[in-house]
């Protein structure tokens, strides 16, 4: 499966995904967001990081970039993209993904491992967990806290369309579970066709045991499938 | 021709920022404060003759990047 790591000025986490896509078998290439010219691609992946120092706000110049052109043209032909952390913030500046992220509710940037709950595993992205599965991803982001109107959020739910929750070790989705405030504790949202996914957890930094564990593998895996 | 754009937050969208600052503001003793929203203020300069054209291009500007209409709202002003 042959994918593409778009890397902006100020991505930090375009190394570590590639490390894991490779890991994971895939042929990855990494694509300069001057470029105008996508390699063929089964996944684009928007890594994690800072681009353009969170200029303006999260996303919001990588988000008008060259090559986002190209990646709406292959996500609407039904190319699988991935947008972690600060490419889930791109992803909501582009319009591929609806709604936005706010400053986490108490104001702190926040590094640590928290669970999520896999809410759908019925798409291309997590067929390879359980339902309701609970995972320990780590979370490191200043903007995280997902906010939408009403009406998309009753989307959300009635379609499925919610992709991972924060919940507690236990799975129980409350306000403590809840790191950074986001809206019904979304960590993460698929489009209406399922083909695009946004999140805040960084999957790809739970790959090996030796630095965390491998709770993120099967993400990677699922895709492969 | 000068414009200004202020972009604020739209009214339930929650504003911690500024929250901080007004409670901030509250300790220095100024307690009769109501509410405080931070924004963004933006000056922006035109090489544009007729005013509603070059009104019709900021407003542009705001709509493609310089605000988040799902949490931002916009103010063009004419400097």
């Amino acid at each position: 499966m042959r994918s593409s790591v778009i890397v902006f000025p100020g991505s930090n986490c375009d190394r570590d995904i590639s490390v894991a896509l490779e890991k994971m078998q895939f042929k990855n290439q990494m694509v300069w967001h001057k470029d105008t010219v996508l390699p063929k691609s089964d996944l684009i992946v928007i890594p994690g990081g800072f681009s353009y120092g969170d200029y303006l706000r999260s996303g919001a110049i990588a988000g008008k970039s060259l090559i986002i052109d190209e990646v709406i043209k292959a996500a609407n032909s039904g190319c699988l993209i991935l947008g972690i952390c600060n490419g889930f913030q791109i992803l909501t500046e582009t319009g591929l993904l609806k709604g936005t992220l706010l400053r986490n509710k108490n104001l702190k940037f926040i590094n640590k491992d928290v669970n999520i709950k896999v809410t759908n595993n019925n798409t291309k992205f997590t067929s390879k967990y359980k339902a309701n599965q609970i995972l320990k991803i780590n979370i490191a982001h200043n903007e995280g806290n997902y906010f939408t109107d009403r009406n998309h959020l009753d989307e959300l739910c009635k379609d499925n369309l919610i992709a991972f929750k924060y919940c507690d070790e236990k799975g129980n989705i409350n306000m403590e579970s809840n790191p950074n405030g986001a809206i019904e504790n979304i960590a993460g949202i698929y489009n209406p066709k399922k083909n695009i996914l946004g999140m805040m957890p960084h999957p790809e930094r739970m790959i090996d045991n030796l630095i965390s564990n491998t709770d993120g593998a099967d993400l990677f895996l699922s895709i492969l499938n | 021709m000068k414009f200004s754009v202020t972009v604020t937050l739209k009214k339930d969208v929650l504003d911690p920022q500024g929250k901080v600052v007004q409670n901030t503001l509250i300790n220095l003793g100024l307690d009769n404060l109501k509410e405080i929203r931070q924004g963004k203020y933006f000056e922006i300069e035109i090489d544009e003759k007729d005013q509603n054209t070059a009104k019709k291009k900021i407003d542009l500007m705001c709509k493609k990047l310089l605000a988040n209409l799902i949490i931002e709202n916009y103010k063009i002003s004419k400097l």
